[in-house]
């Protein structure tokens, strides 16, 4: 299910400094490792053995998926997947 | 370096002020490219915590989508520090993500919510790595 997946500045080296890019899985794991076969390194950024990095934002269309089903929130095809770090500090 | 219009400056004092002591964050949106922060947009603290700040997740998808449509970066991310100096401490370093950005520290320890003086002191941090840099402040 190709979805299309906007990349924040930061994780662009990765992508050779494109701003979007398309993943394929059918849930979110799945296109995060999809995004690793192309751009190896990236889900290591992404996420650790607990799931999704705390301080990493990964929205489908609009909603934050920590609030859907984290890394088993289903990927539609067609669906926008944005990922963006945190902005916090202390 | 940071170049910059006076009255932005005293638009995060006032914000660092008025939340003291919490911290106080938000972000100066500029031109793509342009490097010139100008548009002044305060954010909610989410952590609401005198040590702590975080953007509230629904409220970055949304300063990031309006960036976006108008073809701005954060130029000056910026937040306080309410009982030590506009220093970044370990937790800013670990989770800066704006390489391009200019890191805004702005201590209330002196002021506090009243009319004392803010330090105010720019920063770079890069993969780690501080490097403060002078503010140049225009009209």
């Amino acid at each position: 299910m190709p979805a299309e997946v906007r990349i924040p500045t930061i994780l662009r080296p990765y992508t050779g400094g494109d701003k979007i890019v398309t993943g394929e899985g059918v849930d979110l794991g799945r296109l995060i490792a999809d995004l690793d076969s192309r751009y190896p390194g990236i889900a290591e950024r992404l996420v650790d053995e607990q799931g999704l990095r705390r301080f990493v934002n990964v929205y489908l269309n609009d909603e934050d998926v920590r609030f859907l089903g984290g890394l088993d929130t289903v990927v539609a095809d067609g669906d926008s997947v944005t990922i963006l770090p945190a902005v916090a500090g202390g | 370096m940071l170049t910059i219009r006076g009255e932005l400056i005293d638009a995060m004092a006032a914000h660092a002020r008025a939340d003291h002591p919490d911290e106080a964050c938000g972000v100066i949106a500029g031109p793509d490219g342009s490097g010139r922060p100008e548009r002044f947009i305060p954010m909610v603290n989410a952590a609401r915590s005198p040590t702590f700040y975080e953007f509230d997740s629904a409220d970055l998808l949304r300063l990031y989508r309006e960036m976006d449509d108008r073809d701005e970066e954060p130029v000056v991310i910026y937040h306080s520090h309410t009982a030590t100096e506009a220093y970044p401490s370990r937790t800013d370093i670990s989770y800066a993500s704006e390489p391009g950005a200019h890191y805004v520290l702005v201590s209330t320890r002196e002021c506090g919510s009243g009319d004392g003086p803010v330090e105010v002191r720019s920063f770079r941090i890069i993969d780690g790595v501080v490097t403060e840099e002078p503010i140049e402040i225009v009209a």
